[in-house]
C-alpha cells in the first residue's frame, strides 16, 4: 500500500484516541442526564477543576493562597511538602463527592421540578462559579499534570508497524493509555451499574423516577452519587487531558466538544457516548487531513457539530437514543 | 395609589389594544423617553457611553432578539455569538462596498443578511428539538466563526485577518469611525432599541406572536389546532436573527470600531445574551433590557470595587466576578426563575394595591 493511505489510516488510528478522550467527558454527561435529566454543562469545568485540585494537592500549593495574601498582605504560596500521585487522586475524589454534597444541597434541591432549561442555565452557572473558584484557589497560570503515565511516542508500535507494513506508526503512548483506563472505567461503570444495590437504584431512577421514589429509592441520595460518579469521571479526563495538554482554562472548553458527541450517540446511551466519541474523533482528524488543505484548516473547530446537525435532522434521537415519542 | 386602573376609562378599541393601558405605565414611559432621548445625550461623557450605556443599548437589543426565539419561541440558541458576527461582516463588507450608502441603511440591511442565516440554521429546528437544538445552534457558532476566520474575502483580505469600521455620518455627525462624539453613538444605537422594543412589542401580540407562542407551549397541540410550525418556527428565526444581526452590526461598527472574529463573537458572547434573557426574564421585553443592563452593569460594579476599592489585583478580580456572576446565576434561578421581569411584575402588583392593601 502506498504511504498515503498508511498516513491516513495512522490519522483515523489518532483520531479514534482523541475520540477516547472526547468519550470520557461525554461519560460524565450521560450519567447526569440519565438519572437527573439535568443536562450538566458544567461536566467540563468539573475537569479542570479536578485536574486543579490534583495538580494542587500533589504539588502542596495552599488553597485561595492568592486570595489570602490579597486580603491579609501576607505571602504564602506552599505548604513546602509534595503528596505522592496516588495519595493525591485519593483526596481529589473526596474533594469531588464533597463538591457533589454541595452542589445538590445548595443547588439542586431548590430546583426540583423545574423546567429543563432552567436546570441547564443553573449548571452553566455553576460552571462560571466553580471555574472562578478553582482560579482563586490555586492560581491560573499553566500547571503541569505529573502523575506517572507514559508519555511520547510508543517505539515499540512505530517499530513493530514498520517491520509489518514497512510504515511506522507514530502512536502516543499517552493516547493508549488513556484507551486502555477509559475501557477500565466503562467496565467498572457497567459492573457498578449492573451488580451493585446502589447502581440498580442508579437505574431505576434512570428509568422512572416517581416509581424510584414510590419503592423507597432515596432520590437526594442517588442524585449526590450520580454527581460524585461524574466528578471521577471528570477526574479521570481531567488527568487525562491535563496530561497530554497541561492543565489550564481551555480543559474546560473540551466540555463542548463532548456536546456533539452527545448528540450524535444520544444523550441517554453510554455505549452511545463511546461510539460517538470515537466517530467524532475520527472523522474530524480524517476531514481535517482531507479537506482541511482545501479550506485553510483548522476545520475540527466546527466539524463535529456540523456533522452532528446533518446527522440529526436524519435521526433526531441520536444513533443510541431512546427513541423519542411525542403525545399530546 | 398613582398606579390604578380606577378612573381611566376607555372609549376606544384602540385604548384597549395600546401596550401600556394604565395611565401610570403610560407616564412612566413617555418620561423614560424624555430622558433617554432628551436629557442624556446632553450629559453623557465618554467613560459612561463606552462603559455602560451604548453596551447596555446594543446588548438590550441582541437580548430582545434572542429573547424572541428562546422566550416567546421556546427555540434554545446558543448560536447569538455567530449571528452576531454575520451582523458585524455583513456591516463592513456593505460599508466597504458601498462607501456611499447611510449607516443607518447599512446596519438594517446587515440585518436582514443576517436574518437570512438565521433561517438557513432554522431549518434543523423543524427536526430537532430542546437540548438537541441547543447543541445543533453550536454548530452556527463555531461554523460561522471559522468561516470569517479563514475566508479572507470576509475582511477584504486585510493582513491581520482584522476588520476595523471607517468613519460614516449621519445628518454630518460621524457615529462610526475614531472621531465620534458619546451623544451621537449613544443616540444613533438608542434608535436601533427604541426600534427592536417596538417591532417586538408588536410581533409578539400580534398572530404571528401568538403562533410562537403556542409553539413553545406545545407545539403538537399547536400544530394540530393550525398553526403552521415551519412558518412559526422560522419566522422566529428571522426576527431573532434580524435583530441579533442588528446589535452585532452595531457592536462592531460604533461600539468596537476594530474587530477580532474568535475574540468578539465567541461561544461566551452566545452565553452571556443567554444569561441576560434568563435572568431578565424569559418571554418579557422589559426582561430583556433589564437583563442586560445587569449583566453590564455587574462587572463595572464588581471591577470598581474589588480594584478600586479594596485594590485587588485585575486577575483575582476577573477570577472573583466569575465567582460572584455565577453564584448569582445560581441564587436568581432558585429565587425567581422567571427573572427580573417576574420581581417587576410584582412590584406593580403589590402597587396596585398600595397604601391600601386590604
Amino acid at each position: 500500500m502506498p504511504d498515503q493511505v498508511f498516513f491516513a489510516l495512522e490519522v483515523m488510528v489518532n483520531g479514534l484516541m482523541v475520540g477516547v478522550m472526547y468519550a470520557l467527558v461525554a461519560l460524565g454527561f450521560v450519567l447526569i442526564f440519565k438519572a437527573s435529566g439535568i443536562f450538566n454543562y458544567a461536566q467540563g469545568v468539573m475537569a479542570l477543576f479536578a485536574a486543579l485540585t490534583l495538580v494542587g494537592i500533589q504539588q502542596g500549593q495552599v488553597p485561595f493562597a492568592h486570595l489570602i495574601n490579597a486580603i491579609f498582605g501576607t505571602d504564602i504560596h506552599h505548604f513546602g511538602w509534595q503528596v505522592p500521585a496516588l495519595l493525591a487522586i485519593v483526596l481529589t475524589v473526596l474533594v469531588m463527592i464533597g463538591l457533589a454534597v454541595l452542589i445538590e444541597r445548595i443547588v439542586l434541591k431548590h430546583l426540583v421540578n423545574q423546567e429543563p432549561i432552567i436546570l441547564f442555565m443553573a449548571t452553566i452557572g455553576l460552571a462560571y462559579f466553580l471555574e472562578g473558584v478553582g482560579d482563586l484557589m490555586w492560581g491560573s497560570d499553566i500547571k503541569v499534570m505529573d502523575v506517572g503515565l507514559p508519555q511520547g511516542i510508543s517505539d515499540s508500535i512505530d517499530r513493530a508497524t514498520f517491520d509489518w507494513f514497512g510504515y511506522g506508526f507514530f502512536i502516543d503512548r499517552l493516547d493508549i493509555a488513556a484507551s486502555i483506563i477509559a475501557a477500565l472505567l466503562v467496565a467498572a461503570l457497567i459492573v457498578f451499574s449492573q451488580y451493585t444495590r446502589e447502581g440498580r437504584a442508579l437505574r431505576a431512577v434512570a428509568d422512572d423516577h416517581q416509581a424510584a421514589l414510590s419503592v423507597g429509592i432515596s432520590l437526594r441520595f442517588i442524585w449526590v452519587l450520580v454527581w460524585s460518579i461524574a466528578g471521577f469521571v471528570a477526574l479521570v479526563a481531567g488527568i487525562m487531558w491535563g496530561a497530554k495538554s497541561g492543565v489550564q482554562f481551555s480543559l474546560s472548553l473540551i466540555a463542548l466538544k463532548a456536546l456533539p458527541v452527545l448528540m450524535l450517540g444520544g444523550f441517554t446511551s453510554i455505549p452511545g457516548a463511546i461510539v460517538g466519541g470515537l466517530i467524532i474523533g475520527m472523522g474530524e482528524k480524517l476531514f481535517e487531513f482531507i479537506v482541511g488543505p482545501l479550506v485553510g484548516g483548522a476545520t475540527e473547530n466546527w466539524f463535529a457539530y456540523v456533522l452532528a446537525l446533518l446527522f440529526l435532522v436524519f435521526r433526531p434521537q441520536g444513533l443510541f437514543g431512546e427513541k423519542i415519542i411525542e403525545r399530546v | 395609589m398613582f398606579y390604578r386602573e380606577a378612573g381611566d376609562f376607555k372609549t376606544r378599541y384602540a385604548d384597549d389594544a395600546q401596550s401600556f393601558p394604565i395611565a401610570f405605565d403610560r407616564y412612566r414611559y413617555y418620561a423614560v423617553m424624555v430622558l433617554a432621548l432628551g436629557v442624556v445625550p446632553f450629559i453623557v461623557n465618554d467613560y459612561w457611553a463606552n462603559a455602560v450605556l451604548l453596551p447596555f443599548l446594543i446588548w438590550s437589543v441582541a437580548a430582545i432578539g434572542l429573547n424572541i426565539l428562546t422566550g416567546y419561541c421556546g427555540q434554545v440558541s446558543l448560536g447569538t455569538g455567530g449571528f452576531m458576527a454575520v451582523g458585524a461582516f455583513a456591516c463592513y463588507k456593505l460599508m466597504t462596498a458601498f462607501p456611499g450608502l447611510n449607516i443607518g441603511i447599512v446596519v438594517l440591511l446587515s440585518g436582514g443578511v443576517t436574518a437570512g442565516v438565521g433561517v438557513l440554521f432554522g431549518l434543523p429546528s423543524l427536526r430537532i428539538k430542546g437540548f438537541y437544538l441547543a447543541v445543533a445552534t453550536l454548530a452556527a457558532q463555531f461554523f460561522l466563526v471559522w468561516l470569517f476566520n479563514r475566508v479572507p474575502w470576509f475582511y477584504n483580505y486585510s493582513a491581520s485577518g482584522q476588520i476595523s469600521a471607517p468613519e460614516r455620518t449621519v445628518f454630518g455627525v460621524p457615529v462610526t469611525g475614531p472621531n465620534t462624539d458619546a451623544w451621537a453613538t449613544y443616540l444613533f444605537c438608542l434608535v436601533f432599541l427604541i426600534g427592536a422594543a417596538w417591532l417586538a412589542r408588536n410581533l409578539t401580540r400580534g398572530a404571528v406572536g401568538r403562533s410562537w407562542m403556542a409553539i413553545r407551549d406545545m407545539d403538537i397541540a399547536a400544530e394540530i389546532i393550525g398553526v403552521n410550525p415551519l412558518r412559526a418556527k422560522l419566522t422566529a428565526f428571522m426576527v431573532s436573527s434580524f435583530l441579533v444581526g442588528i446589535a452585532g452590526a452595531l457592536f462592531f461598527s460604533v461600539y468596537l470600531g476594530a474587530v477580532e472574529v474568535g475574540e468578539a463573537f465567541g461561544i461566551q458572547k452566545s452565553f452571556l445574551v443567554l444569561f441576560m434573557v434568563i435572568i431578565g426574564g424569559l418571554g418579557s421585553i422589559f426582561g430583556s433590557m433589564a437583563g442586560a443592563a445587569f449583566m453590564v452593569l455587574l462587572p463595572v460594579f464588581l471591577k470598581n470595587l474589588l480594584v478600586g476599592g479594596l485594590g485587588w489585583d485585575t486577575a483575582l478580580a476577573a477570577h472573583f466576578e466569575l465567582v460572584i456572576v455565577g453564584g448569582l446565576i445560581i441564587f436568581f434561578l432558585i429565587v425567581e426563575p422567571h427573572g427580573l421581569a417576574r420581581l417587576w411584575e410584582l412590584a406593580k402588583e403589590k402597587l396596585r394595591l398600595w397604601p391600601f392593601p386590604h
